[in-house]
């Protein structure tokens, strides 16, 4: 139906889909975790906060999953090379992803205070490790990492752990972790009782500004700080998935593709607006500011993909090893088979999803965790 | 060249985690089939107690699904972590049953678990029946498309491998989704998933009996248990024969090790029921044979042979030999895309090329290999016959027991007389840990028993290995033990807090409803 070319466009879109899926739907859950000691002081506050999420944020780690499996069949060469270069900092994500479910189920399962305190620290680490650690490795992308392949394109990565910690690295990170605070807390702000929500609105106002402060620097310092990375020759887009088939120059800007098609800007202003929309709405405590909030974290998620295109993974060790769009892609038969099941089964998905948070609509009161006691 | 300690402990940490995360996946599967059924029944009679009997069960439920999601994500990340080569190699193939099974499967199934606890009071009765009958299909459908990768890993069917691209990739997809190893996988393990869960509320129920707690809400719980437990016992054993036919015609290698069959037997084969398998001098002591039943397993006829271990090494070495053609073929190809007659040569062999690639472990280029690493390379394919022999036979012998207990129980229960027997009913308690065992040891069957395929024929374990330190690999190897001992100590404490409380210790026992006493009145009519 659709040529190699437009598929392999198509399933960047819909990897940026998923990424994006991913930080709005798990990302509240995230944020919600990481603030839960600074959101709610009593037992009470916490369980009204926790049972925001605690339906859904199972079904919303599914995005993450998800990205995970289209990764591995869409990109293989980018699942491979970021998840085995990165390998402690994908570990410590890890661990992070195995306390959750245990710490959401586990924490109501004996009353004691001592032993829920544990949990809630546990939940609060892995929010912010998660968070922080996402947005480091993001960051790392515009940096280009240290690998290469050899002619049966085996990958070798050269450096360490401590290497990812570059300070444009760390800013990115910050730009994740005060985005996904400010998405949390909208949400709590939105459906937790009025004291916890109260709580949200202050701490809304101020992770958006340092979301503002973190974005514009990490924006600047990537115009006038980061080389950026582009195809020299010609690109050939319908070829054979091999990224030894190209050359690569490193030294451009990485706003050249801002510059080639304009209209891509849609991206970072959006992500401004957004925050500029929290920053308006967030007193209302209604469901206007976790749109702003959606706006906010999708822009700034598109903004990062539109500067990186075509690229998905630069390589600073030998440019030429880079992941592109154009030879990184499975078969076009797999791309195109996995492009139907998703045609399928995303429609289903966001509309049983919306089902379940119709049912369970309305603000988790107080009084509510009081009488229902806590069977989850 | 790979460094040999990095496979090891990577395919240590591979095990470890794997065999982890099956100690909770087969209960999901097993008990959440037993609570859409507990809760059709609440729908149909209307009746309060069989409500609170999916609420008990479904608190054990919600606490071993946490830890089935938690070990199942590090699952999908190793992949990519600690096997990059793999998935570089096969993520066309084995990666889209993984994306399929996220789509169609695990949102469904997380999306509707939070509905299921949360959701009593918010939806009709009717609607959170069908949250759960879907939230057990979802759990079923994501077994499916598992085992379809999996069964890929077996017999990697509708696939071909791509020179330019350096990787298998998908020739059919329909033949990759019904692939007959990947669908008699998938029936044996859900049976398998079943008989586990079954097991689980039959050995507590049945020591809520002998305790002479809650003894109502025991029997009606374990009357569930013990029909699920006998359909679902039945087909696993049943399924497991179809299973191991499927071996037998795909892996021969797998066949060969779990009999220990050194040497290629005159057709029928017998089937050796008790030995002691000799890896030394490639022969098996005091072996004690029924003629004909193996021959008639594993081909359903009595005159086709099964081939025996030194024939299979031999058949391997030529392979290796076509399997250098094949990759000499590619290097030429390589340098000259227009060469004829390499092009011919790789179109003949190309299914030959993994077997080339067996030599990796031993030399950079497989095109210097000699007659002595040829030799190596194919007696490397004999998988650890006396751990495959062992398991398997503990593991069928475990599936014949669970249909005797569970008919037992099931005739039992027939006649209303579950409580009168108490060394059944101890029987039944003691037998908690069995299906725990016979899965882990199908799980070293199946996966043990392919190597030192990664992908049967097609990609070495050792080759699959990602480019990363052994300093890294004990890292997260070390942390794993840590985390996963951790979790294992407080969910096995949870699990046996909530299981003493009981349904009575969680308010949910009395039903608050009077109940309608035709069925006690019945109970106790033949005492």
């Amino acid at each position: 139906m659709f040529d190699y070319e437009t598929l392999r466009v198509i399933w960047w879109a819909l990897l940026g889909t998923l990424l994006i899926g991913f930080a709005v739907m798990d990302g509240f859950d995230f944020g919600i975790a990481a603030l839960l000691r600074v959101l709610s002081r009593t037992d009470d506050e916490r369980l009204v906060l926790l049972e925001t999420i605690e339906p859904t944020w199972e079904g919303n780690q599914v995005w993450f999953v998800l990205g995970g499996g289209a990764a591995f069949a869409a990109w293989p060469q980018l699942y491979a090379v970021s998840f085995s270069g990165m390998y402690l900092a994908i570990f410590v994500v890890l661990l992070a992803f195995i306390m959750r479910p245990v710490g959401f189920n586990f924490r109501g399962k004996i009353h004691d205070a001592r032993w829920r305190n544990l949990w809630d620290w546990v939940l609060t680490a892995s929010g912010v490790v998660v968070m922080l650690v996402s947005g480091v490795a993001f960051g790392n992308l515009f940096l280009g990492v240290p690998f290469q392949f050899d002619d049966n394109l085996r990958m070798t990565w050269q450096g360490g752990f401590f290497d990812l910690l570059h300070p444009f690295a760390l800013i990115a990170g910050l730009v994740s972790l005060t985005m996904l605070l400010t998405h949390g807390a909208c949400w709590a702000a939105y459906k937790a009782d009025h004291v916890v929500a109260d709580r949200a609105v202050r701490v809304a106002r101020w992770t958006t500004l340092a979301y503002v402060v973190f974005y514009v620097a990490a924006g600047i310092w990537l115009a006038y700080g980061v080389a950026g990375y582009a195809i020299v020759g010609p690109v050939v887009t319908d070829g054979v998935s091999n990224p030894l088939h190209k050359e690569v120059a490193h030294g451009s800007s990485w706003f050249a593709s801002y510059m080639r098609y304009p209209w891509f800007w849609i991206a970072p202003v959006l992500g401004v607006l957004g925050a500029l929309g929290v920053q308006m709405s967030v007193g209302k405590k209604n469901l206007g500011c976790f749109i702003a909030s959606t706006a906010m974290v999708a822009g700034t998620i598109l903004s990062a993909g539109f500067a990186l295109f075509p690229f998905l993974l630069p390589s600073s060790l030998d440019p030429r090893s880079s992941l592109t769009v154009w030879d990184a892609s499975s078969s076009r038969g797999t791309l195109g088979l996995m492009l139907a099941m998703t045609l399928i089964f995303l429609p289903l998905i966001i509309i049983y999803t919306s089902w379940v948070y119709r049912v369970l609509r309305g603000r988790v009161t107080l009084e509510h965790v009081r009488q229902s006691g806590h069977t989850y | 060249m790979i460094d040999p300690e990095v496979v090891t402990l990577s395919r240590m940490q591979f095990a470890l985690t794997a065999l982890y995360h099956f100690l909770f996946v087969p209960l999901t599967l097993g008990l959440v089939w037993i609570l859409a059924i507990m809760e059709s029944v609440y729908v149909m009679t209307g009746r309060e107690v069989w409500k609170r009997m999916v609420q008990f069960w479904g608190v054990l439920f919600g606490i071993n699904f946490a830890m089935g999601v938690a070990t199942g994500v590090t699952m999908e990340f190793q992949f990519g972590m600690n096997w990059a080569y793999y998935a570089h190699y096969v993520g066309d193939v084995f990666g889209t049953p993984l994306a399929i099974e996220g789509l169609m499967a695990f949102f469904l199934e997380g999306t509707l678990v939070g509905l299921f606890f949360m959701g009593w009071s918010r939806i009709s009765r009717v609607a959170h029946l069908l949250v759960t009958w879907f939230l057990a299909l979802a759990t079923s459908l994501s077994a499916l498309w598992i085992l379809i990768a999996n069964g890929w890993m077996q017999n990697p069917v509708g696939s071909a491998f791509n020179a330019d691209t350096m990787r298998m990739e998908v020739t059919s997809f329909a033949e990759v989704m019904f692939n007959p190893v990947a669908q008699a996988k998938f029936v044996h393990t859900v049976s398998a998933g079943y008989v586990l869960g079954s097991m689980f509320v039959l050995s507590i129920s049945a020591w809520y009996l002998l305790r002479g707690r809650n003894v109502d809400f025991a029997k009606r719980s374990m009357t569930v248990a013990a029909s699920f437990g006998l359909a679902a016992a039945l087909s696993v054993v049943v399924l497991g024969d179809e299973s191991g036919y499927a071996v037998s015609e795909n892996q021969k290698m797998k066949m060969a090790a779990i009999e220990a069959m050194w040497e290629t037997e005159p057709a029928p084969a017998s089937f050796t029921l008790f030995g002691i398998p000799d890896v030394e001098n490639r022969t098996t002591h005091y072996a004690l044979r029924i003629p004909w039943v193996m021959g008639l397993i594993g081909t359903r006829s009595i005159d086709k042979p099964i081939p025996g271990i030194a024939n299979l090494v031999e058949d391997t070495k030529g392979r290796i030999h076509d399997g250098i053609l094949a990759y000499d073929a590619m290097l030429v190809l390589r340098e000259d895309k227009n060469n004829a007659q390499a092009k011919a040569i790789l179109a003949t062999h190309d299914k030959d090329m993994g077997y080339a690639l067996l030599l990796k472990r031993f030399m950079d280029d497989p095109r210097h290999a000699t007659p002595a690493d040829i030799q190596k390379a194919a007696d490397s394919t004999i998988p650890n016959v006396p751990v495959l022999f062992w398991s398997f036979r503990v593991m069928v012998a475990c599936g014949f027991y669970f249909i005797a207990l569970f008919a037992v129980m099931f005739w039992q229960a027939s006649k209303r007389q579950l409580d009168k027997r108490r060394w059944l009913l101890k029987l039944a308690f003691w037998s908690l840990p069995l299906p725990w065992l016979a899965a882990e040891l199908g799980w070293i069957v199946a996966e043990y028993g392919r190597q030192p395929w990664a992908i049967e024929g097609v990609l070495p374990t050792a080759l699959g290995v990602s480019s990363v330190t052994t300093g890294q690999v004990w890292t997260s190897l070390g942390g794993f033990v840590l985390f996963y001992s951790a979790l294992a100590i407080v969910d096995a404490a949870l699990m046996l807090k909530y299981a003493r409380k009981g349904p009575e210790g969680l308010g949910l026992w009395p039903p608050v409803e009077p109940e309608p006493p035709v069925a006690t009145v019945a109970a106790h009519a033949g005492v």
